[in-house]
């Protein structure tokens, strides 16, 4: 059976066959569409959204413990929040199965940084697949739970945004079910204390020398050889980057790529008048060739940053000498084009914040979430983002140190404070800071599709479930300064961020609007211009606002009026209360007057 | 020998339906017996971003992407996406553009940036094969704006090694039922919209 899938539904189905039991994840572009396929297609895997990547990996443990093939998966910074279970997990090994995915994304076309988590595979020691398709991407799955299993570790599958995103013919099979397994008390193996881990420090040593046996002659590092002088050491798909520029010269693709299979490698090298390294990113395979005394070059011609291409891939041969010619665009590329970046949606509830803040002309630590193009221009109100959770802490020493107690204002979303902001704002209480969080909620994790998260109400499978409550977690904290406002009204968003701002201790200010895209589209009757009323002053242009559009009248200094599209608009108000003139008004009130 | 290998870049703005046309172009190409490939990037670009998806079609097909300057078809769903992408197509490529014109906030609100009402002028200056196709105002009679992505396939489809049936029966197996009707009908002005056209 054939069928067109993505590289993250080929792990969902190559989990699925064979014999998964339990998949949990905090979502994150571009791993998302693993869970949420396991959900839709997968029933009989138990799927979960965990609050954030710790916490999932460790209900991972847990599950693996108790005996079910276990898949865990999150986007490559999702890593650095559970690399503390990982990097011990790496030592106690596992009972059933246990499959780590990181999906990374060279380029960042949706992340904060493009870190290389092929390095977390040697930083823990543990064996590592990297896919190059969709159908490796469901057979390497597979394949990782038995590899688990054989050599008693948590195995990495490691993807990159192309392999996730891109869909392939997949030949598929059924489910058969995984060994059964029960929990064993087994307290040197699992009680992680000085004396047991010393001794499974011993195991892990040991267990690294069995895989570079294994490595060797696993099919999935495999020799392809057409007879050439050239050799290309290649995986993921810089592999077949590499395949469509040179089709012809011999490869060794490295499908299994921790530990390497480095007299694989040295054979090659040997056999080969030149060789090359093709990868993405950091020189992973590179430095380690080299530190094995073998002379290979990779970097020197492809470079550290971003995504390989045909073209990067072909530009970095014919520096190296093995091709003659790239293939370059005949077409000039068109000029002074306008940018069009990602705007906050019409009716975005997020909006509102954004235009009291930027009134205040205050410091603005934000966080990460679809309210991080609050930064955006026109809008230009938030100073910060680093990783989730950040704003809070960030806000905290901020105020700290520059005494910025009354200018202070951290952002952060729903998904985002349950995920790592509640640990920020304890900090606050703790320490008397003077913070204001503005809490942001959408009753959503807009940023990556709409998830649902633990104050939603419901579970990625669709079943209805335990909430938390923010306002109450906020309280039982010990913030006494709680404020839930609309931030569909202007002046009470304004003014409650004025007022806490002016209090002693933290204050939270929570706006509550559910995401105008999910779980329905919210549209209410659409607002329209007066074009007699509007003098074109543009106020209504600097809320950003999809919807907002330049007429073709001007007022008499030539600059152009507003209208609004009306399928776009939904009717959430902001510009109307913003508007000098009164010019926007009700679609209906128009028809009236 | 007839050709057997089709790069296609399909351009457009988050929400007019890049990914669900590149979709249906894998699927029927597929069911045409060839293998693809496809691959776009999701995430933030669903937020008005630019949406741009790469569709291979070939015996066998290794990169996911398409390489600049390559490729045979350019699918534009808005006239000023298809002219910026205008430089991934070879010159003997033929650019399929929708009347469409979606500015965006960041033009209206400051005077630093221009939308380039000339956009298909430009684009004919610069390719020699453009279909220029009102999917917008057909899209419009028809009685659903996101009707644009199926007039275009319509007009591709001619360009493809693929059956009309094929595309028929993939239009009924990705659409939702009740839309089935009018994206038949759809696809069906766009292929008038090539017949009528003179690049062939
Ligand atoms: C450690 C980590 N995990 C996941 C992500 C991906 N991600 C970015 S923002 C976000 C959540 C956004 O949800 P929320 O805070 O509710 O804001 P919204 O997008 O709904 O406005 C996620 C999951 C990430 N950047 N870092």
């Amino acid at each position: 059976m054939k069928e067109l899938l993505s590289g993250n539904e080929a792990i969902a189905r190559g989990a699925w066959e064979a014999g998964a039991r339990m998949a949990v994840a905090y979502p994150g572009t571009p791993s998302t569409e693993i869970l949420e396929t396991m959900a839709a297609r997968h029933r009989e895997v138990y799927s979960q959204w965990s609050p954030n990547e710790k916490v999932a990996y460790e209900v991972g443990i847990g599950a693996s413990l108790g005996g079910a093939r276990t898949l865990v998966c999150m986007k490559h910074v999702g890593v650095n929040v559970a690399a503390d279970p990982f990097m011990t997990h790496a030592y106690t090994g596992v009972n059933g199965g246990f499959v780590l995915v990181t999906a990374d994304d060279p380029e960042m076309h949706s992340s904060q940084n493009e870190q290389d988590n092929r390095l977390y595979a040697r930083f823990a020691n543990v064996p590592m697949l990297e896919p190059s398709d969709s159908q490796e991407a469901r057979d390497m799955t597979m394949a990782a739970f038995q590899i688990s299993e054989e050599f008693d570790t948590p195995v990495i599958v490691r993807v990159t945004t192309r392999i996730s995103h891109s869909k392939g013919v997949v030949g598929v099979g059924d489910r058969k079910p995984g060994p059964e397994k029960q929990f064993e008390k087994d307290p040197p193996k699992y009680v992680m204390v000085p004396n047991n881990a010393r001794q499974r420090h011993v195991v892990v040593r040991d267990r690294l020398a069995k895989l570079e046996k294994f490595t060797e002659m696993t099919q999935f590092n495999v020799l392809e050889e057409n007879g050439s002088k050239i050799g290309i050491i290649s995986g993921g798909v810089a592999y077949q980057y590499a395949k469509e520029v040179l089709p012809d010269a011999d490869y060794l693709k490295l499908g299994f790529s921790y530990p390497l299979p480095l007299d694989k490698i040295r054979k090659f090298v040997e056999s080969h008048d030149t060789v090359l390294v093709v990868e993405e990113l950091e020189p992973f395979y590179e430095d380690q060739i080299r530190a094995a005394g073998i002379m290979v070059e990779g970097k020197k011609y492809f470079g550290h940053l971003g995504e390989l291409s045909p073209y990067r891939v072909a530009d970095g041969m014919k520096a190296a000498g093995i091709v003659d010619t790239v293939a370059v665009s005949k077409i000039a590329p068109a000029e002074n084009m306008f940018p069009r970046p990602p705007v906050l949606c019409p009716g975005c509830p997020h909006r509102g914040a954004f235009m009291a803040l930027r009134k205040l002309k205050v410091a603005v630590t934000g966080d990460i979430g679809c309210y991080t193009l609050g930064f955006t221009k026109p809008l230009g109100a938030m100073d910060t983002c680093v990783c989730m959770g950040a704003s809070i802490g960030t806000a905290i020493g901020m105020e700290k140190v520059h005494g910025y107690a009354k200018g202070t204002v951290a952002v952060i979303g729903d998904s985002t404070f349950l995920h790592s902001g509640v640990t920020g704002l304890m900090d606050a209480v703790y320490n008397n800071s003077n913070v204001t969080v503005l809490i942001v909620d959408n009753s959503a994790t807009a940023m990556t599709g709409g998830q649902q998260h633990p104050a939603t109400g419901r579970t990625l499978m669709g079943d209805e479930a335990g909430k938390i409550d923010i306002g109450q977690l906020v309280q039982a904290m010990g913030v006494k300064n709680y404020r839930p406002v609309d931030p569909y009204d202007y002046d009470q968003v304004l003014n409650t961020i004025k007022e806490e701002m002016a209090n002693d201790g933290p204050s939270v200010i929570h706006t509550q609007r559910p995401c105008v895209l999910m779980p329905k589209r919210i549209m209410e009757e659409p607002y329209t211009v007066d074009l007699e009323k509007c003098t074109a002053c543009g106020a209504c242009f600097r809320i950003s606002c999809p919807a907002i559009m330049a007429a073709k009248e001007t007022n008499e200094r030539g600059h152009p009026k507003a209208i609004i599209d009306a399928s776009l608009c939904t009717g959430c108000t902001l510009c109307s209360q913003i508007c000098p003139e009164e010019a926007i008004i009700l679609k209906s009130q128009m028809v009236e007057a | 020998m007839e050709k057997d290998h089709f790069d296609i870049l399909i351009v457009g703005v988050g929400g007019q339906g890049v990914l669900l046309a590149s979709e249906i172009i894998s699927e029927a190409a597929i069911a045409a017996g060839y293998d693809v490939k496809k691959s776009e990037v999701h995430g933030m670009s669903q937020r008005g971003g630019i949406v741009t998806s790469h569709v291979r079609v070939a015996p066998k097909v290794y990169s996911p992407t398409i390489q600049q300057g390559t490729a045979d078809i350019i699918l534009a769903f808005e006239q000023a996406e298809g002219l910026r992408a205008v430089n991934w197509m070879k010159p003997e490529g033929v650019a399929i553009v929708s009347t469409t014109a979606l500015i965006p906030a960041i033009v209206t609100s400051s005077k630093q940036f221009d939308y380039p009402e000339d956009a298909l002028d430009q684009l004919k200056a610069k390719a020699d094969n453009v279909i220029v196709a009102e999917a917008d105002r057909i899209a419009g009679e028809l009685g659903n704006p996101r009707l644009v992505n199926t007039i275009l396939l319509g007009v591709m489809s001619a360009l493809l090694p693929i059956d009309r049936e094929v595309w028929l029966d993939t239009i009924k197996k990705k659409v939702k039922e009740r839309f089935v009707e009018i994206n038949l009908r759809a696809f069906e002005r766009g292929e008038q919209i090539q017949r009528e056209s003179v690049v062939s």
